[in-house]
């Protein structure tokens, strides 16, 4: 296993009194993709979302546990701003900001924070829009509104706005979930180039997007990391039992 | 089959009718006063001051740049408190009792009649100052505007989904960023909106102007001085019975009422406008 980026240790949350995560400790090595599978309510979204302290925002929610970023606790040792511009995170609905035209949605991290300098904001566009595979679609109007693109382009937008601030984790919640079978192949294939620059960890509800586009694969089960490991092992050799019928279709 | 088209009929006859009816006095208005306004109007109607007593010509210069001088002045105090109070209200307010009082406090204030916040003026601007002033004025249709600006910047803003508020969130920005530059720029609209709006409504208030700014024959001197305006020249000049003065002041409803309506087709195009 190459070196660990993130590293979790022990993770337990909470709504109110419900608990949501048991005690889930693992690593996540630097630069692969992870895919966090499992059936509806297992907490992989809540997992997630203590990644990059969202999780925090909800009434009612507690964390317990360590989440370490490079050797530094993320909850004790930094900020949560800084936190969210270190690990940055994809939605399972696009959310382009409605009133911020294409341009100034993929800079919004920037532009926002005070960076004015126009030729390092242009390069930014340009080079993240490319990289999603926006770029010859929507590079003769950048001023139009995000909200004008079509789901897919939206949620690519999306990915390029979490990229401008140079994320060192990318955090994807059902990234695809509301997308066409089309705009879904240019995600995946998009989340396999992106291990290149950051660790990307993406939570699919679909077993055979987990397969084709991770690295390693952790499966939870009602709050508990059942196992983890490299994607291939946990599909053909699975060491637990709950494991191979959640994999092979046989549940969830 | 027959007995339900009948009733449609008759359901689609009653509500055209009555539409129609309710568009006859605004109709009815527009037209009596531009017939009766028209007349009046010249360069010089709207360039020059009244006339003294007993002589032709003369104009409501000073009325129109009074009018216009008052709710800018109201605008530049009740602008930013509305504002500012709906943004409080939606993002910062998180149901705590303060936020109760305020909200009451709001809603009783939209409903307090004009001529009392004119009185309130009166009673601690204009008596504290010795002489009738526009800033008094000011004061009291900038309490007009707050409420209207508040509630819809504060409904403008909460309709901004919890989905983007997280996009914003996960960018690793400031609460304070994410409000001003995303919430409320999303919000912009009902804010442009609502301040035209209420704009609108001061443009045709009189009662609180007849306590606090009162009137002058002669050009804006100062904001701490007494000031002419459109809405109490035409209750002046409508009530003194002299023929050219109620010409005057029907000219001076007809601008007055040009003002309003193009505030209102302003408000169409921004409130049409997709965000």
């Amino acid at each position: 296993m190459s070196e660990n980026k993130l590293k979790v240790e022990s993770l337990s949350a909470w709504f109110y009194e419900k608990q949501v995560l048991n005690q889930v400790s693992l690593d996540f090595p630097d630069k692969k993709v992870i895919a966090i599978i499992g059936p509806s309510g297992c907490g992989k979204t809540t997992f997630i979302r203590c990644l990059n302290r969202m999780h925090e925002l909800t009434p009612g929610a507690k964390v317990k546990g360590r989440v370490v970023l490079d050797g530094k606790d993320i909850y004790t040792e930094m900020d949560a701003m800084e936190v969210r511009r270190k690990i940055g995170m994809v939605f399972q609905k696009p959310n382009p900001f409605p009133n911020m035209s294409i341009y100034d949605n993929v800079v919004a991290g920037l532009k926002l924070m005070g960076i004015r300098d126009k030729n390092l904001l242009d390069k930014v566009v340009e080079s993240k829009l490319r990289e999603v595979g926006l770029w010859d679609e929507v590079s003769d109007d950048l001023k139009r509104s995000g909200a004008q693109l079509s789901g897919g382009q939206q949620q690519r937008l999306c990915i390029a706005r979490a990229l401008a601030t140079d994320p060192e984790v990318l955090l994807m919640d059902e990234p695809t979930s509301s997308l066409d079978p089309s705009s879904t192949a240019k995600i995946e294939s998009l989340v396999r180039v992106l291990k290149n620059h950051a660790t990307v960890i993406i939570i699919t509800h679909n077993v055979q997007q987990a397969a084709r586009v991770s690295d390693y694969t952790a499966f939870l089960y009602l709050g508990d990391l059942i196992e983890f490991g490299e994607t291939k092992k946990v599909f053909e050799s699975p060491k637990n039992p709950l494991t191979e019928k959640y994999v092979t279709g046989r549940f969830g | 089959m027959k007995v339900r088209r009948a009733k449609d009929f008759i359901i689609k006859l009653i509500s055209t009718l009555v539409t129609l009816l309710i568009a006859v006095p605004l109709l009815w208005i527009i037209f009596d006063v531009v017939i009766k306004g028209a007349s009046a109007l010249s360069l010089e109607f709207i360039t020059s001051l009244p006339a003294p007593f007993g002589e032709t010509g003369g104009g409501i210069g000073n009325a129109i740049i009074g009018t216009l001088i008052i709710n800018t002045m109201a605008c530049i105090i009740g602008l930013p408190l509305g504002i500012a109070t709906g943004i409080y209200l939606s993002e910062y307010s998180n149901g705590s009792r303060i936020s109760a009082l305020l909200r009451t406090a709001i809603d009783t204030l939209s409903g307090i009649p004009s001529i009392i916040l004119g009185l309130f003026a009166f009673s601690i601007i204009v008596i504290r100052v010795g002489h009738y002033t526009a800033l008094a004025a000011a004061f009291a249709l900038s309490i007009i505007m707050i409420p209207v600006v508040s509630k819809a910047t504060e409904e403008g803003m909460k309709t901004v989904s919890i989905d983007i508020r997280e996009g914003a969130i996960a960018l690793g920005l400031p609460k304070w960023i994410i409000t001003t530059k995303i919430v409320l720029g999303i919000a912009k609209s009902s804010v442009i909106t609502s301040s035209l709006l209420a704009f609108a409504r001061i443009s045709g208030e009189t009662a609180p102007l007849l306590f606090t700014s009162l009137f002058s024959y002669y050009w804006p001197r100062g904001i701490n001085e007494p000031m002419a305006s459109l809405q109490v020249l035409i209750y002046n000049y409508a009530m003194s019975g002299f023929e050219s003065w109620v010409v005057k002041a029907w000219g001076a409803s007809l601008l007055l009422l040009l003002l309003v309506l193009s505030i209102n087709i302003l408000v169409r195009r921004f409130s049409t406008k997709v965000v």
